[in-house]
């Protein structure tokens, strides 16, 4: 699968600055962004800008990866509860994918989420990686 | 008064020692050791690369400026001799990803080592103009070097990032001088993986001369001598030129300890004397007098003098301090996963 740089271009508000929607009339944070509420079908929202740090709620191994992220294999997804609660997908990095638990403090960090062969485009966005500071 | 609002920094916490790529290569540890004074080195993973370096470095310089509001941000230059793309710029990644499109100006620099010091300088002149209030300048490198090489033993990753402005300055910055030549001592033609050099012509002739030129010529231009100086950073291709430049030029091992990295971080080429500086920025006191040059083959060396000001107590802890960064939370890797991260195992597509 590839990347295109258009569609790379149009994650940039969610996948480079971690916005999010909130929505005025439930209060509920969704990312990335979406206009309509899916529980209320409330269209008034505002930006907000995700927290850099959670907590792991569960993740897998994987072991046999996608080829554009063999390198890097293995390597563990997570779904990560950040500080205010949203709850947000991704993968984790400079991590040894035994040492990953449940509830373990991680940060988000900026990191090269894709790799296009040798001549595509570069995508970028957060990972998270163990908080040890 | 220019200076320094924001700083600071971002390493990769990956390690490989001098042992572990001399047994490959067969060559003598020991006396790379001593030779070049060097310990070990940092690696970026395959997902790391001079734009993320540098946007990490960017938001811990954000963290500590506290006043900026990223709209002010009139431009940001990034000093770098590994840039991702050939063609493409990294600085728009960099403004995208801190907020700061699209009323800005990017450029990425070019000077072998001596990038990053170049947008430093050139972000400190937008700013002392009154061309906008505050300018970002990043050095920051996955540096190059071939397989086997005396290079492999030093070419390193990291960053450093400085908001450069004229009010709620942590550092001022009270002069500047820069010393080139066309001095063909190092350099990496189009479409080539790895930089050459001269070998021991990148020695007197080139870091030498032009880190004593530039040095010499601001010391004279400031009317002070190294005894006035609290701290003093040089670029650092290896351990042992900053030491020996420092001790020739009269300043002392002290001065030069809290910035001298290359021992255990190796060279991170644009990132050398600019991460050499956060490093000093953090155990730095009001009033103290820094010294700093860099230098980059091909040749040239900017050469500056910061007096830190009141404000750096307060902001400092802003942001981890680039010797955490340095000494702890460190993964050592074998050649083998050195030689993946870096890339020196050609596949095809």
């Amino acid at each position: 699968m590839t990347m295109f740089s258009s569609r790379n271009w149009r994650e940039y508000p969610h996948r480079y600055r971690r916005e999010a929607s909130k929505f005025t009339k439930s209060g509920k944070t969704y990312y990335p962004k979406r206009l309509v509420d899916p529980e209320t079908g409330d269209t008034a929202q505002e930006t907000v800008v995700l927290p850099d740090e959670g907590k792991i709620v569960t993740f897998t191994v994987i072991r046999i990866a996608p080829k554009q992220w063999g390198e890097l294999s293995p390597y563990a997804l997570a779904i990560v509860e950040l500080t205010d609660g949203t709850k947000v997908f991704g993968q984790l990095a400079d991590c040894n994918v035994d040492e990953v638990k449940i509830g373990m403090e991680v940060r988000l960090e900026f990191r090269r989420v894709q790799t296009e062969s040798h001549h595509g485009v570069l995508s970028y966005g957060h990972k998270f990686v163990p908080k040890w500071f | 008064m220019a200076g320094i609002v924001g700083y600071g920094a971002h390493l990769p916490r990956h390690r490989i020692k001098v042992e572990e790529i001399a047994k490959v290569w067969g060559a003598d540890a020991p006396s790379y050791k001593k030779g070049l004074m060097l310990k070990e080195k940092s690696v970026p993973p395959p997902d790391m690369d001079t734009i993320t370096l540098s946007v990490e470095a960017a938001r811990r310089a954000l963290k500590r400026a506290v006043v900026v509001d990223v709209a002010d941000i009139g431009a940001i230059y990034i000093g770098s001799e590994s840039h991702p793309y050939a063609v493409k710029p990294s600085g728009t990644v960099v403004a995208e990803a801190i907020g700061a499109t699209p009323d800005i100006h990017c450029a990425d620099f070019e000077f072998a080592c001596k990038a990053g010091s170049e947008a430093m300088y050139v972000a400190l002149s937008h700013v002392k103009a009154g061309e906008m209030k505050y300018a970002l300048a990043i050095a920051a490198d996955t540096s190059q070097g071939a397989p086997s090489d005396a290079l492999e033993f030093s070419a390193a990753a990291g960053a450093g990032a400085f908001i450069m402005g004229t009010e709620n300055l942590i550092a001022e910055c009270l002069f500047t001088h820069s010393f080139m030549t066309d001095t063909p001592d190092f350099w990496r033609r189009e479409h080539q993986f790895y930089p050459q050099h001269g070998g021991r012509f990148t020695g007197e002739e080139a870091y030498f001369a032009h880190t004593k030129g530039a040095s010499n010529a601001i010391l004279k231009k400031a009317n002070m001598k190294p005894s006035d100086f609290k701290y003093a950073i040089f670029h650092q291709p290896n351990g042992k030129f900053p030491q020996r430049v420092a001790l020739e030029l009269g300043f002392t091992q002290e001065q030069i300890d809290p910035g001298w990295l290359a021992p255990t971080l190796g060279n991170t080429y644009s990132g050398a004397s600019p991460i050499g500086l956060t490093a000093t920025l953090d155990v730095a006191k009001p009033g103290d007098m820094i010294f700093m040059c860099s230098y980059g083959s091909g040749a040239g060396s900017d050469a500056f003098v910061w007096k830190v000001t009141e404000r750096i107590d307060e902001v400092r802890n802003n942001a981890v301090s680039t010797h955490k960064l340095l000494n702890e939370n460190l993964t050592y890797i074998d050649y083998g996963t050195y030689a993946k991260y870096r890339h020196k195992i050609i596949k095809n597509d």
